[in-house]
């Protein structure tokens, strides 16, 4: 049984003190269900979605961690329209991670949208149904009616109207109705999704309120930092504990054995009274380390692996259709080209921090964290605790992007509070942070391509080298055998070969995808350009194909929606909207001054970008502008959000592109704070224009799809404008100057 | 060592090691935590404060440096967040994760401070220091030149009622 239909949704109402009502949604196993149900409605009230007062506030649940990408606005948006209350009514509060209550408490992937725009929309809508029903009976007339606007329920018959907050009470008795079949607005209907609603922590954003996790203050809470190797898993030999417990300030100073777990590596704990005087004691800190094998490392060694196994035959096919060897030798021009990008960091603006409490065995964490979940099951796992024994407060993230899906810090914040005796605020250094980040990896790419008398692409094969064991690639290391061009040409390999890696890696905004978009992109470029094609006409060709078969669903370890197909005509409409906007290929540009397009389909979006640079001669890069156009269904829930995350990962994808690049010495990051490693800068911003393609698809996420092709459309660009190919990045490494 | 400072118009006091930056004075010793740790070397601004009115990063600077300084703090740029700059970043939605935007709106006080009326080139060169991961530059630009026009109303209303 599939983990949808396992589970069901239910609703429970209850009375609040004060004549209020309680609105708990929650999920359990279908074995449970006869179970609930047999509880009267009022019965234990386990979680609250909706809270409606009678002074008419309503106070929304967001259950999901908010690092930035606006679901804390977004989730209750979807609420409270189908409620049909008006937003000023509306107060959000963040709830704790509990999954006896919540489905998919986490954030990441993009999955916010599509995981609950239905399940949120259904809770606002029986909500709204309750209180219609409660005022039927107040008023004894039918159902049928009533209607109901900003917050009232209205009779038209004879002009009446009563507020939500004075039916609270005696809906608190209604039956509430069954959530699959409880009747949604239409669209049009609409009041508050798909306008534009500030963030709802912007007022204490502004004010300077403690948000954050690293903000979270606890009574008798001590401050800790802990360091370790800087070689990934390397251990502790010795360390000068004596003397740092001398140390001003200092509280508590010892050894953490950690784990096999990369999410919980050896190192020294300092625990004293502020930060800074943990930090403080940690720079007179002397550690001998066991480095291990990563010490051997680096990406000298990995770029010379990677020159070497492109000689080499492949490890592992990952996809193959016809016979690509045999269509290379037919066609008229072959085209071959090696393309690699670095390992990157995420470098979230908040450092990595966590609160941890341990009483009486049990555990309190105060995490900024995108998967509490995943958090949990770590922290009992190498603490030995029972998960019943772990509570989790969500607090805002000063950034996700992808770390904190890892909760390496919740390990360590557990593991100190509890060895300290005292409530922990563990704070990392910027240091630590690039230096134990699971990076984005690195990739190199050998193309080879053919193309037949007229321009078309009759042959594609990849050697991709990564990283990983004979099994698998590294986390985040890995292609699919959906990757573009695929399906689309009919003689094509994708093919791998891995090398061993002992640094950590992990998803960074647009996993896979920030990375792949750009050699696939470019090389399409190339290919265009070798064909004597219109790079944006070349690509709505090679889309035109009747593709090969679509890909098997994967199974999903979490619940929510199947998954959203590539869609070749979802691709071409964004295209054309992003010619369009561009106007693309209507205007001669000087000779330093270029346009480039790429698309990229990633977390169920459909992205198709422009870029016009213009490069002096003595190579001097300016980025003028970048169009988007991208189609994530149906309609943009909220669109002020939706510009901004747009606009903000174009500029990610671009900061990526200009300066970013971790890099490896002897096992250990080279790069250690923001002066080594260039994130893109105010001075550095340029125009994004965003639009949305409105079709009839189920609406999808925001905060990744947007990213990948901003990049090659970027490098595309430069080729236009200099004929100057880019297949390496960071671009600060290569001479974009021309005559 | 105990220091008396100056922060958001009151005489505070604080026992903080000399080399302590004020950084975490005003976080771990005064509970101001509005101020943010990002870099610990100037490098990212999300610590800035305003000494005697000019932008500083609190992060490099000796809490024992401050003395008779007075500091401004993201807290006591208003009262009740009705600064031009806090009004403007609400208005055109600023912030997503919101980390950094303490420190960007008070580099951008300085900056108003000394140009009421910044040109795109002036706001670039004044919030340079201050990065945003999430970069909602272009909404930075955009509301800085918004506060700046909220300001001269809110000038021209001050002004306008003596008449």
């Amino acid at each position: 049984m599939s983990t949808e239909l396992s589970r069901r949704t239910f609703l429970r109402a209850s009375a609040l003190a004060g004549g209020g009502v309680l609105l708990s949604s929650f999920w359990e196993p279908l074995e449970a269900a006869t179970r609930a149900r047999a509880q009267p409605a009022t019965g234990p009230v386990l979680n609250a979605f909706i809270r409606i007062q009678p002074d008419g506030t309503v106070t929304i649940a967001s259950k999901n961690p908010e690092i930035g990408q606006g679901v804390k606005t977004m989730l209750p948006m979807l609420i409270a329209d189908e409620l049909d209350v008006d937003w000023t009514q509306v107060r959000v509060e963040q709830v704790d991670f509990d999954p006896k209550l919540y489905e998919n408490q986490w954030s990441g992937g993009s999955q916010a949208v599509p995981n609950n725009w239905l399940p949120l929309r259904r809770v606002g809508a029986a909500g709204r149904a309750m209180l219609v029903a409660a005022a039927a009976k107040t008023w004894r007339v039918p159902e049928s009616e009533l209607t109901t606007s900003r917050g009232k329920v209205l009779h038209r018959k004879t002009g009446r109207s009563i507020a939500y907050g004075q039916l609270a009470a005696t809906a608190a008795t209604v039956p509430p109705p069954d959530l699959a079949t409880v009747k949604l607005k239409e669209a049009s209907e609409f009041t508050i999704i798909g306008t534009p609603i500030p963030g709802v922590d912007n007022r204490s954003i502004v004010t300077g309120k403690p948000l954050f996790g690293i903000d979270v203050s606890v009574p008798g809470m001590k401050f800790a930092t802990f360091l370790k190797c800087p070689v990934y898993g390397g251990k502790v030999k010795l360390a000068n504990l004596e003397q740092i417990r001398k140390m001003p300030g200092v509280l508590k100073a010892f050894v953490v054995e950690g784990s096999t777990s990369d999410e919980f590596r050896s190192g020294v704990a300092i625990v004293a009274d502020g930060f800074w005087h943990a930090k403080t004691a940690r720079n007179a800190l002397q550690v001998t380390w066991d480095e291990g094998e990563t010490a051997k490392q680096g990406t000298a060694g990995f770029d010379a692996r990677a020159a070497a196994l492109f000689k080499e035959p492949p490890h592992r096919s990952i996809r193959k259709d016809g016979d690509v060897k045999a269509a290379l030798a037919k066609a008229a021009k072959v085209v071959t080209a090696e393309y690699s990008y670095p390992f990157l960091s995420h470098a979230q603006l908040e450092p990595q921090n966590c609160t941890a409490q341990f009483a009486d065995g049990k555990l309190t964490f105060w995490a900024p964290t995108q998967t509490p979940e995943d958090g949990r099951e770590l922290v009992a796992k190498v603490m030995g605790l029972k998960e019943d024994d772990i509570t989790i407060h969500i607090t805002r993230s000063g950034g996700g992007f992808g770390r904190r899906l890892k909760n390496d810090y919740m390990a360590e914040a557990g593991w100190i509070a509890r060895e300290a005796g005292v409530p922990v605020k563990l704070v990392w250094t910027r240091e630590d942070d690039f230096a134990h980040d699971f990076y984005r990896p690195g990739g190199y790419h050998a193309f080879t391509a053919g193309l037949d008398a007229s321009g078309k692409l009759t042959a594609f094969r990849d050697h991709f080298v990564s990283f990983g064991t004979e099994k698998d690639f590294a986390p985040s290391a890995a292609m699919s055998d959906q990757e573009f061009p695929s399906r689309f040409v009919p003689d094509l390999a994708l093919e791998a070969s891995v090398m061993p890696l002992g640094v950590p890696t992990g998803a960074l905004r647009a996993p896979r995808s920030n990375a792949l978009c750009f050699a696939f992109q470019s090389f399409l470029d190339e290919l265009a350009h070798a064909a004597g094609k219109d790079p944006l006409e070349f690509r709505r060709t090679l889309m035109s194909a009747t593709p090969l078969p679509g890909p098997t669903p994967p199974a999903s370890r979490r619940p929510g929606p199947p998954p959203t197909p590539f869609d070749a005509a979802r691709m071409m409409g964004v295209l054309d909207l992003a010619a369009e906007k561009s106007g693309w290929g209507k205007q001669k540009l000087p000779r330093g001054t270029g346009m480039g397009v790429a698309f990229y389909f990633s977390h169920r979006g459909h992205f198709a970008e422009i870029a016009q640079v213009t490069v002096s001669k003595k190579g001097e890069l300016t980025i003028d502008k970048v169009w988007v156009a991208g189609d994530i269904g149906s309609v943009v829930i909220n669109p002020s959000n939706a510009e901004n995350q747009t606009q903000g990962a174009v500029l990610d994808g671009i900061s990526e592109a200009l300066g970013q690049e971790m890099t490896f010495e002897n096992g250990r990051a080279v790069q250690s704070n923001f002066h080594q490693y260039a994130l893109l800068r105010i001075n550095q911003s340029i125009p994004v224009e965003v639009h949305f393609r409105k079709t009839e698809f189920p609406p999808t996420g925001l905060g990744e799809p947007a990213l990948p092709p901003a990049i090659p459309a970027v490098t595309n660009a430069i080729f236009a404008a200099t004929g100057k190919r880019v297949r390496s990045l960071p671009l600060t490494k290569h001479d974009l100057s021309w005559t | 060592m105990k220091f008396k400072l100056k922060v958001n118009g009151q005489v505070r006091t604080v026992d903080a090691p000399e080399d302590m930056p004020l950084l975490w004075a005003l976080r771990d010793g005064l509970d101001l935590k509005g101020t943010k740790f990002g870099c610990g070397i100037a490098q990212c601004g999300a610590c800035t404060v305003l000494i005697d009115g000019e932008a500083r990063r609190s992060c490099i600077t000796p809490v024992s440096s401050v003395g008779q300084s007075s500091v401004t703090t993201i807290e006591g740029l208003s009262r009740d967040g009705s600064h031009p700059l806090q009004r403007a970043w609400e208005e055109i939605d600023v912030p997503q994760c919101g980390y950094c935007q303490a420190g960007q709106i008070m580099s951008a006080a300085s900056l108003l401070a000394q140009k009421p009326n910044p040109t795109d080139g002036e706001i670039d060169e004044a919030m340079a220091g201050n990065l945003c991961r999430c970069a909602t530059y272009l909404r930075i630009r955009r509301a800085i030149h918004r506060a700046a026009e909220l300001g001269k109303t809110t000038a021209s209303a001050t002004t306008g009622s003596g008449k």
